[in-house]
């Protein structure tokens, strides 16, 4: 793809990234808002895309896409009434909430302003999933099987929660 | 790269066709919008509240589980393309990986958890 075009879809998913994020914190609806933080999700997947990061992208779409929003769906669903509710987005702290993004806003232009951006000289891996692939099982192989056990700890805290409730 | 401009095609081909779906509808039905009909359908009842209903808590548990195993799957495909340069070594350490998380679905079964009550 030429750069024109790259560029072009750069400007088109950051342009569904923030109409999406800014539906999502004004709908008056959080099932709808839920609906479109998926559409948020999905944009980032597609600038992981253009960034050569096709495997991150994947895990993107699979994780948040597809199961993080399931989870906040259901937990809309599950909880009374809440899905029709109409709900105020806004609440009497919205001046120091202005004041507090703009701090941030001024904090993050000012760092990006002073960061040195490292360009990569070495051209990157053709196949990006397979470099991963190999480092997982050879240089981080320690860290992988203590995702194993985390994500066991996750299990069985969520079923004794889950169980207490239930009982 | 450019192999995704069939990918962007496809996106806007997809998009395109649910967006003239609804223009076309939008052009050749009768517009007669009236109370009754946004109604919740209730077969020949009256419907009593919305169709938001609450929905039972054990759903909550499998989208739980569903998220970790989603994560292992994850996991898997670095691991099954870079399989054919590793070799047996890689095969014992993903032996290992899955068989933590097994103990977690096998406590799930113990827990009666899997069951639908």
């Amino acid at each position: 793809m030429q750069t024109d075009t790259v560029q072009l879809v750069f400007y088109l998913f950051s342009f569904l990234i923030i109409i999406s994020a800014i539906y999502v914190v004004t709908l008056k609806n959080i099932f709808h808002s839920a609906i479109f933080l998926v559409l948020t999700l999905f944009g980032v997947a597609g600038i992981y895309i253009l960034l050569h990061a096709e495997f991150l992208a994947a895990v993107q779409v699979l994780i948040y896409v597809g199961a993080v929003s399931v989870l906040m769906i259901f937990a809309i669903m599950l909880t009374t009434r809440l899905a029709s509710r109409e709900i105020k987005q806004s609440n009497e702290q919205v001046m120091a909430g202005i004041f507090i993004c703009a701090g941030f806003l001024l904090a993050s232009l000012g760092s990006f302003a002073n960061t040195v951006w490292r360009v990569v000289d070495k051209p990157l891996p053709e196949n990006n999933t397979l470099t991963l692939g190999q480092l997982l099982m050879n240089e981080y192989v320690l860290p992988f099987e203590v995702v194993s056990i985390v994500l066991l700890a996750a299990l069985i805290g969520a079923i004794v929660l889950a169980r207490k409730e239930g009982a | 790269m450019s192999e995704y401009l069939a990918v962007l095609v496809f996106l806007g081909v997809g998009i395109g066709m649910v967006l003239f779906t609804f223009f076309l509808a939008r052009l050749i039905r009768p517009a007669h919008p009236y109370k009754a009909k946004n109604q919740s359908y209730e077969s020949a009842e009256k419907p009593i509240g919305d169709a938001w209903v609450q929905f039972n808590n054990r759903f909550y548990i499998f989208a739980l589980m569903f998220v970790v195993f989603d994560v292992e799957a994850v996991f898997l495909f670095p691991w099954a393309v870079a399989f054919g340069q590793l070799g047996l070594y890689a095969l014992i350490e993903m032996v290992i990986f899955i068989a933590v998380l097994l103990f977690g679905l096998l406590y799930a079964w113990k827990k009666g958890v899997l069951k639908w009550v």
